[in-house]
């Protein structure tokens, strides 16, 4: 009654507070602390990122690789070596859906909601997310590369293996910036799944990384050529077993810097206004 | 700029001008709270494409106080929420929390309120205490104070022995109880509850409201909104209701229930023959105020509109001395349907969830 005719009470406009670089790094921390327990206390979580690796390596080297590896000329065991690096780089973007779909999830659920309440940086949310994928991608690399060797994978470079591992790591976090976007735009966590499943199968199998695309029709070379799986394939394999890498190596690099070019500020933008 | 002046007023001593600015401005920093209003709204505006969620609010909140924001669903009581908890900005319009701007001051304004209800929740995946203890963390407590205060706020909220369960195994009232006690780590000066205890039963209703009234007894300042007359009338002392957008009406919440005609008796005797008499002996009997009863063949009772518990107290007394067995006596609080009848000649335009039924707001006052 009285309200609509009295006038406001001139407020403290001090300009607002800051977050301290030491407070953001507490923040994450404590989220990330929250990403570990979500495994700790659903352990089927981890499936994906100890599955995976296992049942697509026998699935490729013991159906695929005899005829694959044929052709190649190497029989099964030159199978083995062609596909283990490309497989490092297909299993990065697969689980780096998991960003996507924990975003849409704690969207869905109101702990976001409840984040956006308190005095954080919004980063903060983002940086624990990718710091947990990024370690469950290395988790799963660390399975596949054990039962590569099993399956009679050659370790000839440990340093080439390593920066196969970044290298992916690198175009993995580009990647998620894209799932970052789905999970704050789409609905919900599956259909952030479905969508993700959409995008990545052609990616994945458009491309270098079970098999070489020279006997492929023309017009399919020419978007597995341009495909950044199948350059991010090539490097790693170049890296890992040798051969050419730098033109391969720039491309990925050069695509990663693009995709987090535009996506990075489409995702910050569509997180921050996300209603 | 009108700080200063304001300073220069205060000060008619012979202190200059240049330190009178300087000291008004330091001391109004340090304490940014505005007067004694914790919440101040005005002409706040949201639309989302056609839609006018809020179209034009004005509210205030006392220090120290409770306001129920009573509406349908879609009347704009989330939306408001959500700007003053900084999740939305305004189209237009201005929202000062605690003397801070919700605009431009976000991030010192979420450091002083706390927010629960029916979106900003608890993480279900992780333990009771876990959860506690990460929002410390978040809100710059030590590890040790972090600790503690999860500690202390899970006995506080009796959720003790719960604490190590994730939040996904417990009851719907545990689950509203965690998230009271989420809302209090940072010892908010404001408190927002978005549908404290929709879809709770009536037990575990009444459990939510005794910590929220426990929480009010320490001083904090509590915006609510509800779509139970019921619970604003528990809770709040002031009400503003709102529908569409607008606030159609506001005020203490005793001048409200006036205005909307306060409670129903509802009297039912044994014999239903007795039922026309009875109304027609209530109505000749003239207790002061008393408007004209009604009778619910249906149901067989009398209804009986009252507006003061010693209308209450001669009703029952008068039905007593005539000597009519009655077999049940309830009184009803007006429905938000009757509520919005009464105030804008209009029924609430829920769009889904109708108003509660009756029976939520029914209290059995003898028998």
């Amino acid at each position: 009654m009285s309200a609509a005719t009295t006038t406001p009470p001139a407020p403290a406009l001090t300009p607002d507070a800051r977050i301290s670089l030491r407070a953001h790094v507490r923040h994450t921390g404590a989220l990330v602390r929250r990403n570990l327990l979500w495994i700790r206390q659903d352990p089927e979580s981890m499936f994906d990122a100890l599955l995976m690796p296992i049942v697509f390596t026998l699935l490729f080297v013991y159906v695929f690789g005899g005829s694959i590896g044929q052709a190649l000329g190497g029989g099964q065991d030159g199978y083995v070596q062609y596909v283990i690096p490309g497989m490092i780089a297909m299993m990065s973007m697969t689980l780096s859906q998991g960003v996507g779909t924990g975003f849409s999830q704690d969207f869905n659920s109101g702990v976001m909601d409840r984040f956006r309440s308190l005095p954080i940086g919004r980063g903060s949310v983002l940086f624990a997310k990718i710091a947990v994928e990024m370690a469950r991608m290395l988790f799963a690399t660390t399975v596949l590369m054990i039962v590569a060797v099993l399956v009679g994978f050659d370790i000839d470079h440990w340093a080439g293996l390593f920066a196969a591992v970044g290298l992916s790591a690198v175009f993995a976090s580009s990647i998620m910036w894209v799932f970052l976007t789905l999970g704050v735009v789409l609905k919900n966590a599956q259909s952030v799944q479905a969508m993700g499943f959409m995008v990545l199968f052609p990616l994945q199998f458009g491309s270098s990384i079970f098999a070489p695309t020279q006997s492929m029709p023309g017009w399919l070379q020419s978007f597995t050529d341009y495909n950044p799986l199948s350059t991010l394939a090539d490097a790693a394999r170049g890296l890992m077993v040798g051969g050419p890498v730098a033109h391969d190596l720039w491309i990925t690099l050069g695509w990663a810097v693009a995709i987090t070019a535009v996506m990075a500020p489409v995702a910050i933008h569509k997180f921050r206004t996300k209603t | 700029m009108s700080v200063a002046r304001d300073a220069c007023r205060r000060d008619v001593g012979a202190l200059s001008v240049a330190a009178a600015i300087v000291w008004g401005m330091k001391r109004i920093d340090d304490i940014p709270r505005a007067a004694d209003s914790a919440v101040t709204v005005r002409g706040l505006v949201k639309h989302y494409g056609e839609t006018k969620a809020l179209d034009g609010v004005d509210l205030d909140v006392r220090e120290g106080t409770v306001m129920g924001v009573l509406g349908p669903n879609g009347a704009g009581k989330t939306t408001l929420v959500r700007i003053l908890s900084t999740l939305i900005t305004p189209d237009s319009g201005q929202a000062h929390v605690a003397g801070y701007d919700v605009v431009r001051q976000p991030r010192q304004l979420r450091r002083v309120i706390g927010l629960t209800g029916q979106y900003a929740s608890v993480d279900e995946k992780l333990p009771g205490w876990e959860n506690l203890y990460m929002i410390g963390r978040l809100l710059d407590l030590s590890r040790r104070d972090a600790r503690a205060r999860a500690d202390e706020l899970l006995e506080r909220f009796s959720l003790t022995e719960a604490g190590k369960r994730p939040a996904s195994t417990y009851s719907g009232g545990m689950r509203r109880r965690l998230d009271l006690a989420a809302s209090m780590i940072g010892h908010p000066a404001v408190l927002f509850l978005d549908e404290p205890t929709t879809g709770l039963d009536p037990r575990t209703r009444n459990e939510v409201w005794d910590e929220v009234k426990r929480m009010v007894g320490d001083g904090v300042t509590v915006l609510l909104t509800t779509q139970y007359m019921e619970e604003a009338e528990q809770l709040a002392s002031e009400l503003t209701v709102v529908d569409r957008g607008k606030v159609i009406a506001n005020g203490g919440i005793e001048e409200l229930k006036a205005k909307v005609g306060g409670r129903t008796l509802r009297v039912r005797p044994a014999d239903p023959l007795q039922l026309r008499p009875l109304a027609a002996y209530l109505d000749e009997l003239g207790i002061t105020g008393l408007a004209n009863t009604t009778v619910d063949t249906e149901r067989g009772a009398v209804l009986v509109p009252i507006l003061s518990d010693e209308q209450l107290t001669a009703v029952v007394g008068a039905v007593t001395a005539r000597g009519i067995t009655v077999s049940a006596v309830t009184t009803e609080l007006p429905s938000l349907d009757e509520v919005f009848l009464s105030l804008t000649g209009h029924r609430a335009s829920a769009p889904q969830d109708p108003a509660p039924a009756t029976d939520d707001a029914r209290e059995e006052v003898a028998a």
